[in-house]
């Protein structure tokens, strides 16, 4: 009865390379510059706009500062900018995990304050259990609450998580903390600890993580306050804290920086089209391939140039170099970048979002990826409460309190990440985050403008970005 | 004749008080496709689950290439080489078409736990152009993009892309158009012609007719009748469907009764 149709005619055995290429079609060719930019289009028609809409939303802006003041497009004042909006990025880039699951972890902010808080006291008091360290009770607190993360994380078979939360007890119990760089480390231990415990309330307990991570939110908060003992630490103290946010690596270190990463793309990518070649494969042409890297050299020379001449206004300080701050934010997109699209685990994150019942049925632990998603998160936000700290001067009774969470949620869907989950990229955490930085340095410099305008202005920004991803999402059902 | 791949016998099942599935006896053969028909909660679903480890069993043996298996987890069952395409294909829209046929058992560079993306594609083009799958233009599209037809293909395609022996379908063309439907039952019949056993479970009797070798009517959890489709026709199958036994074959009248 089949054998009316024409398709079952063929055997497989028959089946010959030239009928492989009629059906897909789009498979063996080589993906050329015009076949790339068409499938663009097609991409925003089909109501996935990418990053577009930021970078678009970020020119605008832009120009309207150029506007607004002179000053805005100088070298010292874009040079400043890493500085004012790598907490956004790097708490953004830990969201972006916890987004894509379509949760949300709205404690990051505090648990990174809190954390970063202990590491301000560690150093600040010299050690952590002594006379002017942490109270006793959240000394033991913290000692106790560490081991119990090791139990959990190890419970949940998220084995790395529970490595690094031990290297953090080790840290606090043998005082080392006391050691600027160890006590760092330790916070980003710490707030993994955090992770595990939003983890497990969320995917083992079954709590929404809106009212999880909104409760621990406001507790963490309190916890810095105890940590701090009504003092805040100034952190400019500390030349490598302050560095985190203000220093710059030097000339060559600049340029090193900017081959490793450009030079890495370009041979990255070469080498993925040399070897899909080889294998007759669906690949971008080497000409397509040459041309990404090229405006990606292009643009990396343009800026390291920039940043390499003297941008300081007093003459007798030259300031120079690719700011610290953007360093880690951009090493820290491409390790994520590399985790989501390149690994196992990033691969089942995106089928959790997408569909956590197919992902159940398809074998994965989908327990197991959202304690993950979370530790990820709060360690993220660890790093970014540490880096704000930096970037304030000082490790504050609020820190991470206030609009950071909400700045970096919102960076996160400004660059295109969805909140329904499923759809996202970690770069999308660093366009927005340039996008909500912008906005109260553009403002800043003409005090005859209201600060009020600045949270006036970034609402408007985030609902036009809410407002594009939910046009775009209708279209992608309507197609 | 040949034995079957996979055999039930005696199967009962209840859930609490209630019994749904009487010494059911049950049998893939392999390059045939067996229909399991039978009318709504007549217990397709739940024997199914019952291969699937999802539903445990209360008595009964399940025996696959003539040896007695235990199915605890759905992943004794893949274990085996038996897969499952339920009716809501579960796929991620989210991700491509290679991507969803591998999930959960990608393709990674030697031991590490990096993707081999390349592979992966070409793996899923072969088994795609084995089964003569021609309407999709490129295994990198979105899900999301892709017909009930196809996605429905996708969902088969996964199923037998790792060596499976028995393939179970429940409902693949409920939500489907004619030209679609028709796409999806030679996609089930070639299975079949490639060795495949196929369960297919469907309340169509135009596709059961169409496509099926062996049909097993279940009537309120006890199977009425195993006839083969030669021997058979449309007006018997319903009578063993809808009243459980149709002239000399069925369940005696006096079961049937009292069953109901
Ligand atoms: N988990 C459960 N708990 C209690 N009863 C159940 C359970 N699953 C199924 N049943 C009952 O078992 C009977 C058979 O259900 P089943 O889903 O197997 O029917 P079916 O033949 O697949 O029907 P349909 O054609 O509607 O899909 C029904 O009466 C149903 O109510
Ligand atoms: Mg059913």
């Amino acid at each position: 009865m089949s054998d009316q149709t024409p398709e079952t005619g063929v055997s497989t055995e028959t089946a010959t390379t030239h009928e492989r290429a009629g059906a897909f079609s789009l498979d063996v060719e080589e993906r050329s510059i015009s076949d790339a930019f068409n499938g663009w289009i097609g991409k925003l028609r089909t109501g996935d706009p990418g990053a577009l809409p930021s970078v678009l939303g970020l020119i605008i802006l832009a120009i309207i500062f150029s506007q607004v003041s002179s000053r805005f497009l100088t070298r010292y004042n874009i040079g400043n900018i890493p500085a004012q909006g790598a907490y956004i990025a790097i708490i953004g880039l830990g969201l972006v995990f916890v987004l894509l699951l379509g949760e949300i972890d709205l404690s990051a902010g505090t648990a990174g304050g809190a954390s970063a808080a202990i590491a301000a006291l560690a150093v600040f008091s010299g050690n952590l259990h002594g006379r002017t360290g942490l109270p006793g009770f959240l000394y033991w607190c913290l000692v106790i609450g560490l081991l119990i993360g090791i139990a959990m994380a190890v419970w949940l078979k998220a084995y790395s998580a529970a490595v690094v939360i031990a290297i953090g007890w080790i840290l606090v119990v043998t005082n080392l903390t006391q050691h600027l760089f160890l006590a760092l480390v330790a916070a980003v231990c710490i707030g993994s600890a955090i992770g595990v415990l939003n983890g497990y309330l969320v995917a083992k307990v079954g709590i929404p993580s809106f009212v999880v991570t909104l409760a621990l939110f406001l507790a963490w908060q309190g916890v810095t306050q105890f940590v701090l003992s009504g003092q805040p630490i100034n952190t400019s103290n500390y030349s490598l804290w302050y560095n985190l946010a203000y220093g710059n690596l030097s000339v060559f270190w600049s340029w090193v920086f900017t081959i490793v990463v450009v030079g890495g793309y370009i041979a990255y990518t070469i080498l993925v089209s040399l070897n899909a070649k080889r294998r007759d494969l669906a690949r971008d042409s080497m000409s397509l391939v040459l041309l990404r890297g090229g405006v990606l050299a292009l643009v990396g020379i343009v800026l390291t140039v920039l940043a390499t001449q003297n941008r300081g206004v007093i003459a007798s300080a030259p300031r120079r170099g690719i700011p610290t701050p953007a360093v880690i934010a951009i090493v820290l997109m491409i390790l994520c970048t590399i985790a989501l699209s390149k690994t196992t685990w990033g691969r089942h994150l995106y089928a959790t979002g997408g569909n956590a019942e197919a992902a159940r049925r398809a074998g994965i632990d989908v327990v197991h990826i959202k304690v993950t998603a979370f530790v990820l998160c709060s360690a993220f936000g660890a790093m970014g409460g540490v880096m704000l700290a930096a970037s304030q001067s000082s490790a504050s009774l609020d820190l991470g309190a206030g609009n950071v969470l909400l700045f970096s949620v919102a960076a996160a869907v400004i660059g295109g990440t969805s909140l329904f989950g499923g759809r996202g990229k970690p770069r999308d955490a660093i366009i927005g985050a340039l996008v909500i930085a912008i906005i109260p340095n553009g403002l800043g410099l003409r005090p005859s403008i209201n600060p009020q305008w600045q949270s006036v202005i970034t609402g408007v920004v985030l609902l036009l970005a809410a407002a594009v991803d939910a046009v775009s999402r209708r279209r992608a059902a309507r197609s | 004749m040949t034995e079957p791949i996979l055999s039930a016998r005696r199967l009962n099942k209840s859930f609490g008080p209630v019994h749904v599935l009487h010494d059911v006896d049950f049998d893939v053969y392999p390059g045939e496709v067996t229909a399991l028909v039978g009318d709504n909660g007549a217990g397709k679903s739940t024997l199914v689950k019952c291969f699937a480890g999802i539903n445990s069993i209360d008595s009964g043996e399940i025996t696959y290439e003539g040896k007695a298996v235990t199915l605890h987890d759905p992943r004794d069952a893949t274990a085996l080489g038996i897969e499952f395409v339920y009716q809501d294909l579960a796929l991620a829209d989210n991700l491509d078409i290679t991507q969803n046929m591998f999930l959960g058992r990608e393709i990674t560079s030697g031991r590490s736990s990096f993707l081999s993306d390349g592979e992966m594609e070409r793996q899923a083009r072969d088994t795609l152009t084995s089964l003569s799958v021609r309407t999709v233009s490129s295994v990198r599209q979105l899900v999301a993009n892709l017909s009930g037809g196809q996605r429905q293909t996708v969902a088969i395609a996964k199923a037998v892309l790792f060596n499976s022996k028995v393939v179970f379908l429940d409902e693949p063309t409920a939500a489907l158009g004619v030209a679609q439907t028709r796409q999806v039952l030679d996609l089930v019949r070639r299975l079949a012609d490639q060795g495949h056993g196929v369960v297919l479970i469907s309340h169509n009797m135009n596709d059961v007719m169409e496509v099926a070798d062996r049909i097993v009517a279940l009537y309120l959890g006890r199977v009425a009748a195993e006839v083969m489709k030669a021997d058979t026709n449309t007006t018997q199958v319903v009578e063993l469907i809808t009243a459980g036994r149709s002239g000399g074959i069925g369940l005696a009248a006096a079961t049937a009764d009292e069953t109901m």
